[in-house]
């Protein structure tokens, strides 16, 4: 029973995807939505059935193999245990959220037949990669979602920014996907599977604790998940990302595939356990990314630049909980973080729209009163966002994380990530009151087209404010039967003084931040108008200048290569056939005039001196 | 008979001559038909009178009525007026060497052959050439009636006005 | 009167062989060049019946039969391109018809 509904949850979203990917245009833009949305709803609907008659035990079965080569024989299988549910349940829940909510946004728009096919492609993906049973058919959804990504990113590809996006996004992930295949190959050539129960089964045999062949794998696979999540070094395609349509970014660049990472690192545990210096830098790289881009987000004009930076620092908390060693935090962390990002996303979605398209900070402004739904959703996804105490889902999530890194002794994690608590607490009031507060600052804010349809406009809106709560909170199952006992569980001392800690950082943020911006608004103005000021919000504003190095260090390089290479002398040896071939084809092409004469005279010239050879040999014979 | 077969080899060959130095369609085709009937009269004087007589009905008969009917029809001028190529001899020289170097080669060939084989005039019937052909050659006479079939066809497609497709192919071609 | 030797009868068809081939390579009208394919032709056609009367068998002038279909049909073809190429180009001249640009 609980198979078939899994089956179902991913095959309706192929299916949908196939239709709508074949239909050739023939469908209206009513019935590209319908089966678009209708194909994920019904997903989400066969989770739910998975959900409710899920035993409670891991749940394995093969549908096929893949190839049979001697030992090496990839099944095609899904396991539904706990943590995979769990993915299942935010990928078709919040993802049919989205899919319902992007009929309102996307609506007159040409090419929805096309939104709806990628969209429906990614979720069977991003189901292919949480289900799968192995390593290599992980690989295939993980190389899927980067394929729908990319499509999605470049949806509007009549700009051409926006193709360039989807191509730093494409390559930037690539990079990290280079690293996890070569992951891969490592841990088949050691282990001999891929199947991710095996694996982890055979890694602690196989491998000593610490061991350079266990830290090599844990590093490359670690790649992949940086490349995939936005996490330093390889972060740098988030920001770009932003040029698909908003419903994409709320369910691929923030829900779900940027956490894919996340749940990769968090499903191949006993590896990375094997190495703690790999899971050391997990720590470091969640707490260095969590800040930049907490930074980063201050001194972003664009709502979705703010936005992405923030899942950027989100996500940075996840992988800090996964360097701890609290795997069951981070996936906590990645739940509430799906709801309450993908409520902000559609917020800002919603308030775009009815701006008409305008999406500057410093062209928004006094929204609040005109759109009152858009205003709801930011403040519960915003209060979530700078973990609000006690009523909001993502304070559990996050004081869940800083706990455990207190708790297993990373006090330096842990400052860091006080520090982006109270940093969250300003980007996030800043972008509030920039939104919704103050002044209009254009026509379009000033005239905006508030969203009327209460089914798709309000309902998605409305669930995922609730979700965004502590109700979310409750949802959350506990993991601690999938992951390995934390060896440190048991010590709750010092867990009160901490949550005043926690608490304190947040609410100094939130001061901080009212501070700032209402009452200091004209000084902080002034001061990041000049001087210091002015250098440190460009700093920020291009995220520490990331871009800048890797187009310094990397891209012109090898374009000087690529330019010096054009014109090696293997590649003019190469060319000396077409070369010669060319000056045949003149010399030919010379002796076909057109003329019947010369084609007669050239036939007789040859028979005559055929004849006369043989007349000659002929008389010398004889 | 001898006497016969020089003679007419001459008026045939003199005829050739006439043919292709001649500037004048239908004068051309006068001296073909000469060439044609010279050479059934080599026919007649080899003891091949069928063969003469096909040449006589089939060739300067019929292929060469086929020749004046086009002529005429086309209403051809004579060519030499505009064609002062003739006064050029790097035009006609080249080709006529050529032609001279291979009538040499091929007569040396020949003149190599075994001597002695001479043609005594002896007749060779309608009725042996009949037997032969609806014999064991009977493969030849289907492959002629096929061959016949297909240049009909053909000459029939090709040969039809089609006004329409012709000018715009006319405005195709430059 | 000890008959004709064979290759007289030869060397008479392959002076009129060479005569056709030369008109065919000097000549510009389509109408010669034509004619002087049927001259090689029955040149040809002399050469099979020399052969047939000097060796006294008929199997020559069977060939000689399918010779003058060829000729005939060739013929056919021929004056039926002729026609349409005049009716294009208001001109027999084959150099001036060529379209070919070498």
């Amino acid at each position: 029973m609980m198979m078939a509904a899994t089956l179902l949850s991913f095959l309706l979203p192929l299916a949908g995807a196939i239709v709508l990917g074949f239909s050739g245009g023939r469908l209206g833009p009513r019935a590209s939505a319908a089966i678009g949305v209708g194909s994920v709803g019904l997903a989400a609907l066969a989770t739910a059935w998975a959900l409710l008659t899920f035993s409670g035990d891991s749940q394995g079965f093969t549908l096929w193999t893949w190839v049979s080569v001697g030992e090496f024989q990839p099944t095609m299988g899904v396991v539904v245990d706990r943590l995979s549910l769990v993915m299942m349940s935010i990928i078709t829940g919040v993802g049919f959220l989205i899919h319902l909510f992007a009929v309102w946004y996307m609506v007159g728009d040409a090419g929805i037949t096309r939104f709806y096919a990628w969209m429906n492609l990614f979720v069977f993906s991003m189901l292919v990669l949480v289900l799968a049973d192995n390593l290599l058919l992980l690989f295939l959804g993980w190389e899927g979602v980067g394929l729908c990504s990319y499509g999605l990113i470049g949806y509007y590809y009549q700009n051409e920014a926006n193709g360039r996006a989807a191509f730093k996004a494409f390559i930037v992930t690539r990079t990290g996907d280079v690293f996890l295949a070569l992951g891969l190959f490592l841990i088949f050539v050691e282990l001999g599977t891929l199947d991710i129960g095996l694996v982890l089964e055979q890694a602690p045999r196989v491998w000593a604790e610490g061991s350079v062949t266990a830290n090599l794998a844990a590093l490359l696979v670690l790649g992949g998940a940086l490349g995939k999540s936005a996490q330093v070094p390889l972060h740098t395609w988030l920001p770009d990302a932003m040029a698909g349509p908003t419903p994409v970014s709320a369910l691929i660049h923030a829900a779900t595939m940027v956490t894919a990472g996340v749940y990769l690192i968090a499903r191949l545990n006993g590896l990375f356990l094997l190495a703690p210096d790999v899971m050391w830098l997990v720590g470091i790289i969640g707490a260095l990314s969590l800040l930049l881009a907490a930074f980063a987000a201050l001194a972003q004009t664009d709502i979705k630049r703010v936005l992405a930076y923030s899942t950027m620092s989100q996500i940075g908390y996840m992988f800090l909980a996964l360097g701890v060693g609290a795997f069951d935090a981070a996936i906590f962390h990645l739940m509430t973080h799906a709801f309450f990002k993908a409520l902000l996303f559609l917020s800002a979605g919603a308030v775009i729209i009815s701006c008409h398209h305008e999406q500057d900070l410093s062209r928004l402004g006094g929204l609040w009163r005109k759109l009152p739904v858009a205003y709801a959703g930011f403040l519960a996804g915003g209060a979530s966002l700078v973990a609000l105490p006690l009523v909001t889902a993502g304070f559990f999530s996050k004081d869940e994380i800083l706990w455990q890194a207190m708790a297993s002794g990373h006090y330096g994690l842990f400052a860091a990530g006080l520090t982006g608590a109270v940093l969250t607490g300003l980007y996030t009031v800043r972008l509030i009151l920039g939104i919704f507060h103050g002044q209009p600052r254009s026509d379009h804010a000033r005239h905006p087209r508030p969203g009327t349809s209460p089914l798709r406009h309000h309902l998605p809106l409305a669930i995922l404010a609730v979700l965004s709560t502590f109700v979310g909170a409750w949802l959350y199952p506990g993991l601690e039967v999938v992951f390995p006992p934390r060896p440190d569980d048991a010590t709750n001392a010092g867990h009160t003084l901490f949550q005043f800690l926690a608490t304190g950082a947040v609410l100094a943020g939130l001061a901080l931040a009212g501070w700032l911006f209402l009452a200091r608004r004209r000084w902080l103005d002034a001061k990041v108008g000049r001087g210091l000021g002015a250098r440190l919000w460009i700093l920020f504003n291009r995220a520490w200048g990331f871009d800048a190095l890797f187009d310094r260090t990397l891209v012109r390089p090898w374009q000087t290569l690529v330019r010096v290479l054009r014109f090696d002398f293997i590649n003019l040896g190469m060319n000396l056939p077409a070369v010669i071939a060319r000056l045949c084809n003149a010399g030919l092409v010379r002796s076909q005039d057109g003329q019947l004469r010369t084609y007669a005279k050239v036939m007789v010239f040859g028979a005559t001196v055929i004849l006369v050879g043989l007349v000659m040999t002929q008389g010398g014979g004889a | 008979m001898e006497l016969g077969f020089y003679l007419s080899g001459l008026v045939a060959v003199l005829a050739t001559v006439g043919l292709i130095s001649g500037s004048s369609p239908v004068h051309a085709v006068v001296y073909l038909i000469v060439s044609l009937i010279a050479v059934a009269l080599v026919f007649f004087a080899l003891g091949a009178p069928f063969a003469g007589a096909l040449e006589i009905i089939v060739y300067a008969g019929a292929i060469m009525v086929l020749f004046v009917f086009v002529v005429m029809m086309l209403n051809l001028r004579p060519e030499a007026k505009r064609d002062p190529l003739w006064q050029r001899p790097g035009y006609w020289l080249g080709p006529s060497l050529l032609a001279l170097v291979l009538l040499v080669a091929l007569v040396a060939l020949i003149g190599d052959g075994q001597a002695g084989m001479t043609i005594d005039g002896e007749l060779i019937t309608a009725r042996d050439i009949g037997l032969t052909l609806f014999g064991p050659w009977l493969i030849v006479v289907e492959l002629a009636a096929i061959l016949l079939l297909a240049a009909l066809v053909t000459a029939s497609h090709v040969g039809r006005r089609n006004k329409p497709r012709g000018n715009r192919n006319r405005g195709g071609t430059r | 009167m000890t008959g004709i030797p064979m290759e007289h009868g030869l060397i008479l068809a392959v002076i009129l062989f060479s005569l056709g081939l030369a008109g065919l390579m000097l000549r510009r009208s389509m109408l010669f060049v034509l004619m002087s394919l049927e001259v090689m032709l029955n040149a040809a056609a002399l050469a099979f019946v020399v052969g047939s009367t000097a060796w006294n068998q008929p199997e020559g002038q069977a060939m000689f039969l399918l010779v003058i279909t060829l000729a005939a049909a060739e013929a056919s073809v021929g004056l039926a391109l002729m026609i349409q190429l005049y009716q294009r180009f208001r001109s027999l001249e084959l150099h001036e018809v060529s379209r070919m640009r070498g």
